[in-house]
This record gives C-alpha cells, sequence and structure tokens, in this order.
C-alpha cells in the first residue's frame, strides 16, 4: 500500500520536505510507517515513540493503516 | 455555537467577541495569548508558527464542542494565527459567552489549556543574537483527543448550541 507521509515544524526540516509517500506491506501499522521513515537520512532523529497523526486523528502505534492514508508525524506541540 | 480558524492575517479580537453571545448571557471573557519579548532568559524577537491546518481546526472544534458540553456556555470562538509575529501580536484568541461567569471563565481557562496540550501548532522563536529554534513543547497523547475530555464532561448540552 502507499501512504503519504506529513512532516511538520522540526521534523520538517529535518526531513528536508513536507511529504513523501511511503510504500508499506500490507497489514502495516503506524509502528512500521515511524520504523520507515526513521531509516531516512536526517530522519533518524525521529523518536520511535514519535506522535502520530492518521487522517487527522492521533492514532496509537498499533493502529494498521490503509492504502491512501494521510500519516502525520507531529513533533511535540507548542501552539498559544 | 462554536466557531474555530487557523488564520494567517492579524486576529481582530473585536470581531471574534462580535461573534459570541445573545440576549441570555450575562458574561463574555476574552483570552488573548500574545509574543512576549523574553522567554526562558532570551530575548525573542520574533514568532514563527506553524499549524497542520487541517487537522488543528478539527481538534480545536472538537475542544470547543466539549466546552460547550461541560459548561453551561452559549459560545466558543477560537482564532489562532501562524506565520512570523512580531513582539506584542496576538496569536491566539478564544472568546467564550455565557449566562454567568463563572462558567465563562472555567470553559476559557480549559479551552486554552487543551490548545497548548492538543492542537498540532508549532512555534519557534527567533531571538536578537539571530538564532531560531523550535520549542521543545508537550507531546500529545496518542490515544487521541477523546480521551481527555471524558473527565470534564458533566452532560449539560450546550444551551444555544
Amino acid at each position: 500500500m502507499r501512504v503519504r507521509a506529513l512532516f511538520f515544524a522540526s521534523y520538517r526540516e529535518w526531513a528536508g520536505t513536507d511529504a513523501l509517500e511511503l510504500r508499506l506491506g500490507e497489514g502495516a501499522t503506524v509502528a512500521d510507517a515511524v520504523t520507515l521513515v526513521r531509516r531516512r537520512p536526517g530522519l533518524e532523529r525521529i523518536p520511535e515513540s514519535a506522535v502520530v497523526a492518521v487522517n487527522e486523528e492521533y492514532a496509537p502505534s498499533e493502529t494498521a493503516l490503509r492504502d491512501g492514508d494521510e500519516v502525520a508525524f507531529i513533533p511535540p506541540v507548542s501552539g498559544g | 455555537m462554536t466557531y474555530v480558524a487557523i488564520v494567517d492575517r492579524p486576529i481582530d479580537p473585536a470581531a471574534l467577541v462580535r461573534r459570541v453571545g445573545g440576549e441570555g448571557d450575562g458574561a463574555v471573557v476574552l483570552f488573548l495569548g500574545t509574543v512576549r519579548s523574553r522567554n526562558e532568559g532570551r530575548t525573542v524577537t520574533a514568532i514563527e508558527y506553524e499549524a497542520y491546518r487541517s487537522m488543528a481546526e478539527r481538534v480545536l472544534c472538537e475542544i470547543a464542542l466539549d466546552a460547550c458540553r461541560s459548561y453551561i456556555v452559549s459560545d466558543v470562538a477560537i482564532e489562532h494565527r501562524v506565520g512570523r509575529l512580531a513582539v506584542g501580536d496576538v496569536s491566539v484568541a478564544i472568546a467564550v459567552a455565557a449566562p454567568h461567569r463563572d462558567d465563562a471563565y472555567r470553559a476559557s481557562r480549559v479551552v486554552i489549556d487543551r490548545l497548548k496540550r492538543e492542537a498540532p501548532i508549532w512555534k519557534k522563536e527567533e531571538y536578537a543574537e539571530g538564532e531560531a529554534t523550535w520549542l521543545s513543547g508537550v507531546t500529545p497523547a496518542a490515544t487521541g483527543t477523546s480521551a481527555g475530555t471524558s473527565a470534564t464532561a458533566q452532560g449539560t448540552d450546550g444551551p444555544g448550541d
């Protein structure tokens, strides 16, 4: 399956881009997406426990992904 | 009734206040968050705000609706600005209207506290020395926004919704 990874703030700067397409096997989870992304140069700095939102909702690491999902990597937030 | 928006223009607090309140309301509380010139001992010259806009609006909407359920408030309006802000600029504005001030104050407090913990918004401070850094921030609970709300829910339907 293919999912669209989004990066913001510090993660965006480390990635050098705000979005990437990821190819994952069927049955892949949020944790698998984090593992894959962390193999990319610069993105090994993203923690294994990184917070992820799937289709705009915070999702725990065991969440199953589906083809076409939007998988956003959310650095610690600091709005306000 | 609720209104939320991530905006890339200056926030007009008076316009936000006009979005809330009616004849049944005896209180309107307006909270403004502003860019201050010092943080952790350093001189701040500007802040760059970034948001995952669509999700941030979704999260803010949920926070506003939860406030209407948990307190006797009529309207909650929230605007958060993104882009480069100067010292003194308004970064966030929250207007709450309620029949009585107590609920308006409490709801306003809960909304800003949750916004800071849950909304996917980030700030990068620029310092007088020329350096800039993303603030370390708060890690949102991966279980989502709904998990943090059940504790405060009191089952009061937002009057005037």
